[in-house]
């Protein structure tokens, strides 16, 4: 009951003896809202954490991710090779660390993609309406129409292999989301006081847009580009994993998945660390916008 | 509601239009020369200009692709380049592979998912709960390339207990066609388990404080029927209306998982065909599975318009 008690004005609620009113917006409360959250911390430091790795990813692998070591193929855990070594003798934790920055990559310039290609085109398209929403909006609708992966698939197949080109052929997929998304936003905010006050003022459409409507749309926006950073690491491992992203010998768990299918009976190693090193970190960030979205939707305040 | 069908039907076309246009720039939009890009680069010029024809590549970007709708309408998905056979033919063989998959699926995942939504919003915030969810989170986040890996490695080649891999028909050899869907079943259901879990647990605890809930607890009705023959008819609604979504991740998630365990269906069809390069083939393929989403959807719209009056009312005067 506390829950409406706190949406009453004080006068009528009466002032809470021995707390300060609390402030409900702002940097400061989001973030007490999102450190409220235990899991959305972990998740947070977890992915701060592989960011770290995959910057500094040169001082923390042990050996070179790339070059091979014809004289230890496929050697078990030992001291030196933590994780064992692969079919060409390579260390599988330096293959693993080096995977961080493939994988985070991935994630940032696809999602980047389609929110830089979605986000303006959604929201003129709320904004402005009319045929060519109409239009836009059976576009979404047809692109949603296709599985995922299989779109991305077939993208990333005439687009070529390579890690580039499957991460344009993600990017593609996801746009229409994020057109959807931020459509919806605008399409909320534009009948608020606010804007037709700025609009009364004489303030032109793109500033509305911008500097009124933009801010105060975003935080499904970041919510989702969260989410979906998780869903492109996934996709980017897939389609490597299948052999049409990362090519070798660049380090990538998607492929390094592909080559450990063959020695799963003599060097099973070679598939479980990749393999978790996807799990955690799309865990990780799936936490991370969870959290986001429970401190950042006022509905769920 | 005849309106209403008219209207929804009317609706789809931009949409096939659309998906069509998509199809079509697959393979006619790329750069390069889409005849030599399949042939590749050592052919001889009698062949790729005899490709070229065949495919008509001498003529304008909108008659060809006017051409390609006109014999797609028809049925004609053209013929793939590795084999010569018609596409729909292939398609049609391979068809009833996914839909045993997928349908071996959805029954893994919502005889797992649908209890556990219930239990975990019945019994919100206890540990039955927290590990619902968390197995929820595990199975949206863990990727089922590995999830099918792992399997296979615990499974077939530490236990023993089930086969590895591979196909074969149920009236054939049906015990041995089971234990080789257990393990793909598991791994194509887990993600999907994991969505309507989460689904059908926020839309629970939505209903579950609904007046009616009330008044029906307040008669002195049983906790278990109250749950399930007055809770759940309305918090179902939700995971039925996302078919579409769990059709299309279902068939998005068999081009792993059919390649995994070597299952020839058309989800390692595509990958068949993306890496052999047989474009006519891919092109069919997509067009097939987007063809299957935008047709559950209407279903699914239509259904309700027939089970819910207000759709159908609702959409005549708005």
């Amino acid at each position: 009951m506390s829950r409406f008690a706190a949406d009453l004005p004080v006068d009528v609620v009466g002032p809470q003896r021995g707390t300060r009113e609390v402030r409900r917006y702002g940097l400061g409360y989001f973030l007490h809202r999102y450190a409220r959250n235990r899991l959305a911390l972990v998740g947070l430091w977890v992915v701060l954490g592989i960011a770290l790795v995959a910057i500094f990813a040169p001082w923390f692998a042990p050996t070179s991710p790339i070059k091979p070591d014809f004289g230890n193929l496929l050697q078990p855990s030992t001291a030196t090779h933590p994780m064992g070594t692969d079919d060409l003798g390579r260390d599988v934790l330096s293959r693993v660390i080096f995977g961080t920055r493939t994988a985070l990559l991935a994630g940032v310039i696809s999602v980047g993609i389609a929110v830089i290609a979605g986000l303006p085109a959604g929201l003129l398209s709320g904004y402005y309406g009319g045929r060519l929403d109409d239009l836009l909006m059976r576009l979404t609708d047809a692109m949603l129409s296709f599985p995922f992966l299989v779109l991305a698939l077939a993208l990333a197949a005439v687009l070529g292999a390579g890690l580039d080109k499957a991460l344009l052929a993600i990017g593609i997929v996801f746009t229409p989301r994020f057109i959807r998304l931020s459509r919806a936003q605008v399409l909320g905010e534009r009948e608020q006081n606010y804007v037709e006050a700025a609009r009364a003022m004489g303030v032109g459409d793109g500033r509305i847009i911008w500097r009124h409507i933009l801010p105060n749309s975003l935080s499904p926006i970041v919510v989702q580009a969260s989410l979906d950073m998780a869903g492109a690491i996934t996709a980017e491992a897939a389609l490597s994993f299948l052999g049409l992203g990362t090519q070798p010998p660049t380090p990538s768990w998607g492929s390094m998945l592909n080559i450990a299918q063959a020695y799963l009976s003599t060097a099973p190693w070679m598939a479980v660390w990749p393999g978790l090193a996807i799990f955690v970190t799309v865990l990780a960030l799936n936490l991370l916008g969870d959290g986001l979205r429970e401190a950042l939707d006022p509905r769920l305040r | 509601m005849s309106w209403y069908l008219v209207r929804r039907l009317f609706l789809t076309l931009p949409v096939l239009f659309f998906v069509s246009v998509i199809v079509f720039s697959l393979i006619n939009l790329i750069p390069g020369d889409p005849a030599r890009i399949m042939l590749g680069e050592e052919v001889s010029k009698e062949a790729l200009s005899a490709l070229r024809k065949e495919m008509g590549l001498d003529r304008p970007l909108y008659v060809r692709y006017l051409l390609w709708l006109s014999h797609v309408a028809r049925g004609d998905f053209g013929r793939s380049v590795r084999d010569g056979r018609p596409v729909l033919d292939t398609l049609l063989l391979k068809l009833p592979v996914t839909i045993e998959l997928a349908v071996t699926s959805l029954l893994v995942a919502w005889v797992i998912a649908i209890p556990a939504g219930v239990v975990a919003a019945w019994k919100q915030r206890t540990a039955l709960d927290y590990a619902a969810t968390t197995l929820a989170l595990a199975g949206i986040s863990v990727p089922n390339f590995w999830l099918g890996i792992m399997m296979i490695y615990l499974f077939a080649v530490n236990l023993r207990l089930l086969p590895p891999s591979g196909y074969i028909e149920p009236w054939i050899d049906l015990t041995r066609s089971l234990k080789l869907m257990v393990m793909p079943s598991i791994v194509l259901g887990a993600a999907l388990a994991a969505l309507v879990m989460r689904l059908l647990r926020s839309s629970m605890l939505e209903v579950l404080g609904t007046d009616y809930i009330r008044t029906a607890r307040a008669k002195g009705l049983d906790d278990v029927v109250v749950l399930i023959r007055h809770a759940m008819k309305n918090a179902m609604i939700p995971v039925v209306t996302v078919m579409g979504l769990q059709l299309s991740g279902l068939l998005g998630g068999a081009v792993i998982t059919e390649t995994i365990f070597a299952v020839p269906g058309l989800g390692r069809l595509t990958v068949d065909s993306i890496l052999t390069r047989d474009y006519p083939m891919v092109q069919g393929v997509v067009l097939f599975a987007a063809l299957a989403v935008v047709a559950t959807n209407l279903i699914v719209d239509l259904t309700y318009a027939v089970l819910d009056p207000r759709i159908r009312l609702g959409a005549r005067t708005g």
